[in-house]
Order: C-alpha cells, then structure tokens, then sequence
C-alpha cells in the first residue's frame, strides 16, 4: 500500500532552464517577440487563462453529475453538450465522460505523447507525461494502480482508455456512501485531480 | 505486436516504478506552452499535428534525455526552423546569449 | 457528410501498416480486433496536416478492445478491457 496522497499540494521545482533544450525554447520565444509575432501581454494573458483552470472545475461537474441525474445522463452521452452548460467549451476536443461504478473503474492515459484535457482540469500531474505511466497502464493497469494505492477485487472490470485522437477524457467518480447530505461545497472538496483520471477509486477512506 | 515506429511510441514497451513525485509547472514551462499555443493562433504552425509530428522525429535518444517541454521547445524550434520563421544561427545566437544571462546572474 | 461507415457494436480489425508520417495508432493495437463502442464526431484527420499528404475530414470511432487479446499473460480480470480512437479509414470490417 502506498502513502501517495492524491490531495498533496505541488512540492516547488525550481527546475532552471539550463539545458540547452530550455534554453533553445527561451531563445525561439524573444525571437518570435522581437520579430512581432506575439507579444508579452498576449503571453501573460494565455498563461493567466492556463493557470485559471484547474481540478476544481472538474469537481464541480462531478458534483452537478452527483446531485442531479438528467444532467449525470447528458453528461454521459454528450459530454460537450453538458460541459457548454456549466460554462465550458473544449471544441473542437469532444469532452468524454466515463462512469466508475461498483464494477467498473475507469483510468485515462495518453500513450503517444499525453492529451490531457488541460484547458479544463490544469496542468496533467508529471506521471501522466511519464514514458513510464504511458507505457505501463495500458499493458498492465491492475499493477500500475495498486502504486497509487487502487486495489481493484477480480470482479471489478478496468477500462483504460488511451486518448489517442480527439476526445479529451474525465472519470466521473462514484458518490462515496454516506454523503447524502452533505453540502455541494463539501462534496466537491472530495473531487481530486487523481480521481478524474483514475488513479484515486475512493474518495472517503 | 508492430514495431514501434517512433520514440513516442511507448505503449507496452517499458518497465519500472511509476515516479509519483509532484512538479511544480516552471515558469519557463508556462512560457514554452504559451508559446506553442500562440504559435498556432497566429498560423505559425497550422495544427497541433505538426507539433507532435516534431517531437516523433526526435532521436530516440532526444526524446528520452528530455522532459515534457524540453520535447515541445526542441520540437517547435525543428519545425519553425524548417518553416523558415526562424533561422537556426539565429536560434544558436539568441541561446548563447541566455546561457551568458544565466551565467551572470548566477553569479551576483 | 456521410454517413458512418461502421455501426457501435460492430467487430472491427485496425489496420497493421505504418504511413512515413505522423499517425495516431499505437503500434500495440496495430492489426487488432476490436468492438466499436461509440460512433464519434468528424475531425481534420492527423495525417492531413503533415507534409500536405493525408484525408480530409474523417469520421472518429472508439474501439474496444480486450486486454488478453493485447497482451501476452496478460495479469488482470478477463474482462478488462483497453478503448482507444481510431480514424475510419484505418478501420475495415472483421468476422
């Protein structure tokens, strides 16, 4: 059993650009800006919308899914459509939703390079970019997960899906038991990153 | 099963511990991914395909020894380079005088 | 438009070839055998973009797959299975 806590804040990396890879992308950005290609408010400006997305938005949409069923149904069987009536848009991506339940546990990946519906949920954790994580979950998921704690009995089935085109994918987590009365606040405080892509089944141990 | 016919192409390939340790996104990761995406909303590359298509003709060995933006940095620089945005001395020119930058403050 | 080429529940095989471009089928479902699970949008496919070779527009499909079918003892349920998307024309029909 593992102690990853799937609810620990961001450990600061203070990577510095000093391979020549980083350096290479720093010199093509002030080449482009230099050459009036973008500027630095526009950058500004798309780092500020990249960094105003995040989990929550996804907790939120799980909770709606919880509390009301005919939008968990729209939600399911046309995720862009029900996504557009919470205020999102990731068109042209089709946004996918697939259901644990008591015998299903869903667990998304991105095998060829890491499509993560990022513009919704923030940025993917840096296991889901790994070669490792995209190499191992499709070929032996049960092993993968039980690393990040999901024990899985024999009688429940396990989909991984690997995005490999153009949907863009979310777990929707089963309602943890005995939750029936609580507050949309509270539900949605249980809603983490690693339970949208399936590497987290219980939400309340 | 087929060959792999890429260096991204991991699916099955590989073994070991899943490395469960956080990143913080760097802000230079921010400034490459808003890069990349502004690259395509002024129609410097036409679609996120070219990007992939970059970063799947990395050498193997490129691919491996870099990280997620390392890949994206590499890749985009090979294909604005081969579009003609950039020039490649340029890119050498403007990198050596960020390694300079770097050197200095590190210094003071 | 037109219409579908395949139907959610049809057997499907995924064509095993390997264009000298940028393409998104994982080698490791090349040549396999699945069930169409959803019949999904129309989308600029991958290979369109690159080097002006390519399809037009083209209808997307999520395939399923199983998991012992994939992989050599594989260690999990029976039942498990592994979806991916695939492109219609690297779909044909299987038995």
């Amino acid at each position: 059993m593992t102690d990853h806590d799937h609810s620990r804040t961001f450990q600061a990396d203070h990577a510095e650009p000093t391979s020549d890879a980083a350096r290479i992308g720093l010199a093509l950005r002030e080449l482009l800006i230099e050459a009036g290609h973008y500027t630095v408010e526009e950058e500004r400006a798309v780092i500020a919308a990249m960094q105003g997305a995040s989990p929550e938005n996804g907790a939120k949409i799980v909770t709606r899914a919880w509390t009301d069923q005919s939008f968990r149904q729209r939600l399911l069987e046309n995720g862009g459509a029900a996504l557009r009536e919470v205020g999102f848009d990731i068109a042209p991506y089709e946004f996918t939703v697939m259901e644990n339940t008591d015998n299903i546990h869903n667990v998304i990946v991105c095998t060829l390079c890491s499509c993560y519906p990022r513009s919704l949920l923030g940025m993917s954790p840096a296991w889901y970019k790994s070669t490792v994580y995209r190499s191992r979950v499709v070929r032996e998921p049960r092993k993968v997960l039980a690393e990040f704690g999901v024990e899985l009995d024999e009688d429940v089935v396990v989909r991984v899906h690997d995005s490999t085109a153009e949907l863009r994918y979310m777990v929707l987590p089963q309602r943890p038991a005995g939750t029936s009365d609580w507050p949309e606040e509270k539900l949605k405080s249980l809603v983490t990153r690693d339970s949208l892509i399936g590497t987290q089944r219980e939400l309340l141990s | 099963m087929s060959e792999p016919w890429g260096p991204h192409d991991v699916g099955g390939r590989q073994g070991g511990p899943v490395d469960l340790s956080e990143h913080d996104t760097a802000h230079w990761e921010w400034q490459i991914d808003a890069m990349v995406r502004l690259a395509l909303t002024k129609g410097l590359i036409s679609d996120f395909a070219e990007l992939r298509d970059g970063i799947e003709q990395l050498t193997q060995e490129d691919y491996e020894s870099a990280s997620y933006y390392e890949r994206w940095a590499k890749a985009l620089a090979n294909t604005l380079v081969s579009r003609g945005v950039v020039t490649e001395d340029a890119l050498a020119e403007k990198a050596n005088a960020i390694r300079e930058r770097q050197e200095t403050e590190a210094q003071s | 438009m037109t219409a579908p080429k395949f139907a959610t529940g049809q057997r499907v095989r995924i064509a095993d070839r390997t264009p000298p471009m940028h393409h998104r089928v994982p080698s490791y479902a090349k040549g396999q055998v699945g069930v169409i699970e959803r019949v999904c949008g129309m989308h600029g496919e991958p290979e369109k973009f690159i080097r002006g070779n390519g399809q037009p527009a083209q209808r997307l499909y999520r395939v399923s797959i199983p998991q012992p079918d994939l992989w050599n003892s594989y260690s999990g349920g029976n039942g498990d299975i592994l979806e991916i998307e695939v492109f219609e024309h690297w779909l044909e029909p299987a038995a």
